[in-house]
Formats: structure tokens, sequence, C-alpha cells
């Protein structure tokens, strides 16, 4: 029987399991280890739910409601001290729970201090913009857009930012295969030679270690070379090496004195 | 027979009138000072830009996916092509977040050779943009002398792992090999020139008038637009704001060696320019500290280059030659790969251009489950949006050159 490969998530799984491992976990200690981490929660408990929030990696990690997230993030830049949004993107969990979780890393260099503020909004729904907090928000919801195509409400533009504005598809999803999906085999050669030409050309190849033998179009057979298009057979006579430099190979002749016209008189 | 998908031929950079009198000048992504291939629309009253709208994603290789589909080694020459200017650094921040993800210390000698390499590094890009800046503003002279400087730094790096540009240099959990015999003497010849070097730098531009005109007062970024904007490394301290992670929250050996940070309140071009000068001091001064530590640990017979963690790490080579189970040990990391921990981290580094961080998610598999890739450029390309309109279209060229971006970081 052949073995059943989930829809849900393409990416690349590892093909040895064993079903009796079990993964050990990177530590979490409790916010109240930490000073400046237990009063920064409470600050934020004080005025929104807080559904889960411990240190890992020596980083406080939040879970707050979706809804609560440019409030939460206004209230961490401006009470507690946390001038900068270091990063923002997302993570698909839509195969397991039908949600994405959103996280934004948040660093303070008053108190040399970084925490993670997570929410999960669910597969159609759409996040609050940061952006009027934090400018660098623009790009990164931008690209979470594009990647991910989680639609960003008041965002200012929300446009692709990596991929072409054209392009259909969301890359980063798991649902998304690693070498392109259909559109993207036929984008470029559409886009360059037009539908027309699809017979002619083909899809294009995303496997870049992919070597056909048979291919006398695309693989240089050095030392056997064969006209464009023929079926090689494999008996193919061996051709030469040659260069140019041994006048084997015409390309361009060499300079000869005896044949060129010097000029001498530059205002000739 | 028109088709309405074809790609139709266009000309380049062509600008054109509207109503209001404003023009669109297309800007790139083939313009040899966009640094790579940033496209930038610009409107323009006159020769003022009045919008600028930076569009990027022509180097988009989608490192994040192929990391989702890589075990944790096989993705470690990617980093490389991210900032290909510094690929050690790259090398090194992956390195590092995966380590406090599994929770590894790193043997003495390794943690000094990284420093070095990450060093010479930081060293090589401040070069290299110093080298391109100057060729954009006009100074060819400082091109050339900095890439001399340059070519030295990579000689270096090549006695160490025989590449220049795309170093694979770093492990997860180490180094793979110990400093060639002769390489802390040649830096230290190297070490000892570069003073002299940089000055023949800041004499041929600290006070030459065109370099003055085209840095003072151009491109002013102010601490709050910094801050909002996500900007590090230069970009940051050029605006006022002392934060170095070296200095603030140390990794590898950075407690242990002394340096300075070097700040500016003026937030314009030059002030970035002597920043970069100024940095280029304190990495020798590093170098020259760490090339002691390297000494240091041959005293002390301290020789282990890579951590020992059985369970993630092959053991050396010379186990895996001669004992049974560290060959089967290897046998499971090449083909299947490590198993980290289930868990995240948010790892950040000071690279040359800024903070450069990893948040990796593993779900206790081979893949990651998510990697995402804090790099510097990306938002230092962003701020063009807000930093360009005021200024005129010789600038723009001065103000990408100090933002010091690297497309391979900004698109990934």
């Amino acid at each position: 029987m052949r073995a059943y490969t989930p829809k849900d998530d393409v990416q690349a799984k590892s093909y040895y399991t064993d079903r009796f491992y079990v993964s050990p976990q990177v530590a979490k200690q409790d916010v109240s280890s930490d000073e400046v981490f237990a009063a920064d929660l409470e600050a934020i408990k004080a005025k929104f739910e807080v559904l889960e929030a411990y240190i890992q990696v020596e980083q406080m990690v939040v879970y707050i409601n979706a809804k609560d997230n440019v409030d939460v993030i206004k209230l961490v830049k401006e009470e507690l001290d946390y001038t900068q949004l270091s990063e923002m993107s997302a993570i698909d969990w839509i195969a397991k729970s039908g949600q994405f979780e959103i996280f934004y890393q948040m660093l303070s260099m008053g108190k040399r201090k970084r925490i993670r503020i997570k929410c999960f909004i669910g597969k159609d729904e759409a996040i609050n913009s940061v952006e009027k907090l934090f400018r660098s928000a623009d790009w990164s919801e931008r690209e979470m857009y594009d990647m991910f195509g989680i639609e960003v409400n008041n965002h200012p533009f929300l446009k692709r930012i990596l991929m072409p504005y054209d392009w259909e598809g969301y890359p980063l999803l798991k649902t998304y295969p690693l070498e392109g999906d259909e559109f993207a085999a036929w984008y470029e050669v559409d886009k360059i030679y037009g539908k027309e030409a699809r017979d002619i050309i083909g899809p294009e190849i995303r496997d870049t270690a992919r070597v056909d033998r048979y291919d006398s179009e695309r693989f240089g057979r050095l030392g056997h070379e064969v006209p464009k298009g023929t079926k090689i057979t494999g008996n193919e006579p061996k051709t030469p090496l040659a260069y140019q430099e041994e006048g084997g190979v015409f390309m361009i002749d060499r300079f000869d004195e005896e044949k060129s016209v010097i000029i001498t008189d530059r205002n000739r | 027979m028109q088709h309405q998908n074809r790609l139709r031929p266009f000309f380049e950079n062509i600008t054109f009138d509207r109503d209001d009198n404003e023009m669109i000048l297309n800007f790139g992504p083939q313009h040899p000072s966009a640094h790579g291939q940033l496209r930038l629309m610009l409107h323009l009253q006159q020769e003022m830009i009045t919008k600028a709208h930076p569009d990027i994603g022509y180097l988009h290789r989608g490192m994040e996916k192929m990391a989702e589909n890589m075990i944790y080694n096989e993705f470690m020459p990617t980093t490389d092509r991210m900032d290909y200017i510094a690929s050690s650094s790259n090398n090194y921040g992956f390195a590092l977040a995966v380590e406090k993800l599994i929770g590894l210390e790193v043997p003495r000698r390794a943690k000094v050779i990284r420093m070095l390499l990450l060093e010479i590094n930081r060293l090589m890009s401040h070069l290299f943009w110093l080298a391109t800046t100057a060729l954009d503003i006009g100074a060819m002279t400082v091109f050339l002398f900095a890439f001399r400087e340059r070519e030295y730094l990579m000689d270096l790096i090549e006695d160490y792992c025989g590449a220049r540009l795309t170093h694979a240099a770093i492990r997860i959990g180490g180094v793979p090999l110990d400093l060639p015999d002769n390489f802390i003497a040649d830096m230290r010849r190297f070490l000892d020139k570069l003073p002299e070097n940089i000055k023949d730098y800041e004499d041929l531009l600290d006070t030459n008038r065109i370099w003055r005109m085209r840095m003072e007062d151009v491109g002013v970024v102010s601490k709050e637009m910094a801050l909002s904007w996500g900007c590090t490394g230069p970009m940051l301290r050029a605006s006022g704001v002392a934060w170095d992670i070296r200095k603030e929250e140390p990794y590898e050996l950075y407690s242990e060696v002394e340096f300075k940070v070097p700040v500016s309140d003026k937030g314009d071009n030059f002030a970035r320019y002597r920043i970069y000068m100024e940095e280029m001091r304190q990495s020798a001064h590093i170098l020259y500290q760490v090339a002691d530590m390297y000494e240091e640990t041959i005293k002390n017979n301290q020789t282990d280059l890579m951590a020992h963690a059985p369970k993630y790490i092959s053991a050396p080579k010379i186990d895996i030659m001669t004992q049974n189970y560290s060959l089967m040990q290897h046998f499971v990391l090449v083909t299947q790969g490590m198993r980290p921990p289930v868990g995240e981290v948010y790892i950040p580094t000071e690279s040359p251009k800024g903070e450069l961080g990893f948040y990796i998610n593993s779900q206790g598999g081979p893949y990651p489950y998510r990697l995402k890739l804090r790099a510097p450029s990306f938002w230092h390309t962003g701020i063009l949006t807000d930093l360009l309109p005021g200024h005129y279209i010789p600038d723009v060229v001065s103000i990408i050159g100090t933002t010091n971006i690297v497309f391979g970081e900004v698109d990934r």
C-alpha cells in the first residue's frame, strides 16, 4: 500500500521516526523567577487578558487575545519601555488547529530585556495593524501578508513585498510545496513568451538538482556535443576539445598587424 | 496578435510628466549604486523627491521556506548567501540560535576562533562598505585602497576555510578546524598596518570638500525614527542610541574583551561614516586581544573545537573512524539530522550591519517548523520610504550607500 502523505502539510518529513521517542522540551521558567518580567506581566494583566506567560531562553513569552494586539503593544511600548519592534511574523498551524500564530518580538533597551507577544487568529481572520505604533511593522506586515496571506486591517499599503504583485499563492504556507505549484511553474513562461509558447518551452523546473541524461538542450555534453534537439542514443562520436587560442574554434580573429590598418593621425 | 499577459518591452529609467508637473523616476533595479537589486520609484518635483517607494524582492530565494525543508546542518551554507559580504556572521547567528535551542556550551578554543572570524568579517564588511560608498560618491582611490586591505582579510579567511566569500566556517557546536600555523602572525602583521591604512582613507575623505558636502546633514535619521523603523547597528548608533548587542547582551567572549562603542547624535551620512571608521579601529583592538586569548588556549592545552553532545553533534573524526558507537551516531546525524527539543528561541547577534536575529520554532523534528530570519538591512531599506522625501536625486546615492544594505539579506 502506498504511504499516506498528508495534503495539508507538504514540507519535508523525517523518513524515520521512532514511535516511542519523546522529544525533550526547551525549559520554561515561571515569570515570577525574574523581577522585571514579573512587573511587566502584572502591568499587562491589569488591563488585558493574558492566556499564558512563561520565560524561555531568557525571554518572556506572553499569549494574549488577538483583538487586544494593538492595545497591548501600545501599553508595552509607552508604559513598559519596549521601544523597538525587532521582528514580527506568523507561524502556520492550519494543519493542526486551523489557526495562525502571530508573534511580535520586542526589545527594551532601557531594561535590556526582550519579550515576545503572541496571539492566535483563525484561518480567514484578519489582524489589526500596529504600523501606527512602529513604522517597522509596515514592511513586516506586508511580508506576513505576502508569505501567509494574512490580511492586516488599517495597514496603509497592504501589497506584496517580496513576491511579484501578480503572484498567486502564499509561499510560506505548509500547503505550498518547496519547488512551487502549478502557477509558479508557468509564471515566467507566460510572462516572457506568452501562454501560446507553453508547448514549446514547457514548465519551469525548479528542482535544481534534476539532471536529465537524455536532454540534449539543457545539459552541456562536454566532449560529446550534438546539434540542438538531437535524440541521444549514447553512441555519439567523441568531439575533440578545441580552444580558440590554438586556432581550433573560430570566434574572434586574432589581431594581425599585416592585415590591419594602423591609424597614426588622430585628426584624420 | 497582442497577448495580454506578455511582458512588453519598456524603457528603463524613463521619466514622464504628469499634469501636476510631478515626475516619476525609476531608479534600479540595475542601477550601479543600488547595491544589488533595489528598485526605487521616486516622485520628483524638479529635482526634489516628494515620495519614495522602495521595491524589493528581486533576489528573493525563499530561505525561510528552504529552512523548513532542510536539516539544521544542511541550512548552514544557505545562511552564507544572506549577507554575503560578511558570511561568517550569518553562520554564527544561526549556529548560536541552534545552540541556545539545544542548550549547548561551546569549547573555549572554538569560541576564540569564532570571535576572530566574526571580527575579521566585521572588518571585511566595513572595508567593503567604505570602498563601495566612496566609489558611489566618486572617490575611486579609496575604493582601490580599501579593496586592497579587504583582499588581505579574504586571504586570511581563505587560509582558514578555503573560501573567500561564502565561508560556512562555523558549525553548530563549534568550528570545524583549528587555525593554520601562520594565521595569528599574518593577522598581527595586517593589524599592525591597519591604523596607517585607516588614516590614509581618512586623509582622503575627512577634509575632502566633495565628500563632506555629500555627507554632512544629508539623510538625517532622528532617534525616534531609527527606533520606530527597527534600525540597528551603525544606523542606530549614528542616531544617538548607544546600543551594541556585543556590549549590552554579550554573547561568546565579548564580555571578556575591552572595546568602545562609538556613538554619534548627528544621525546624518557623515556620522555613519565616522562610526564605520571608528568601529574598524575597535575591531582591530578586539582582534589583538583575541589573538592573545588564542595563544593562551594553546598554553592551557584547550584543544577541543566541537562541543561534546552525542545526541546532536557528531564525534571527532578520529572517534568516528575508530569507535563503533560514534560511527553509528554520526551516520544517524548525517542522514536524519539532529532533533532539537520542542521550543522556540529568538537569538540576536550584532552582525556588521546591525541586529541579525534567528527565530527558530522547533517541534522536535529534524526540520525547523518555522525559521524567521531577522535581517537588519530589511528595515534599513524600509526607512528609505521616510528618509528620502525632501532630498535631491544625488543624495539618494549617498543615502543608500551609508545605510549599507545588502540585498542577499533584504530579500533572503
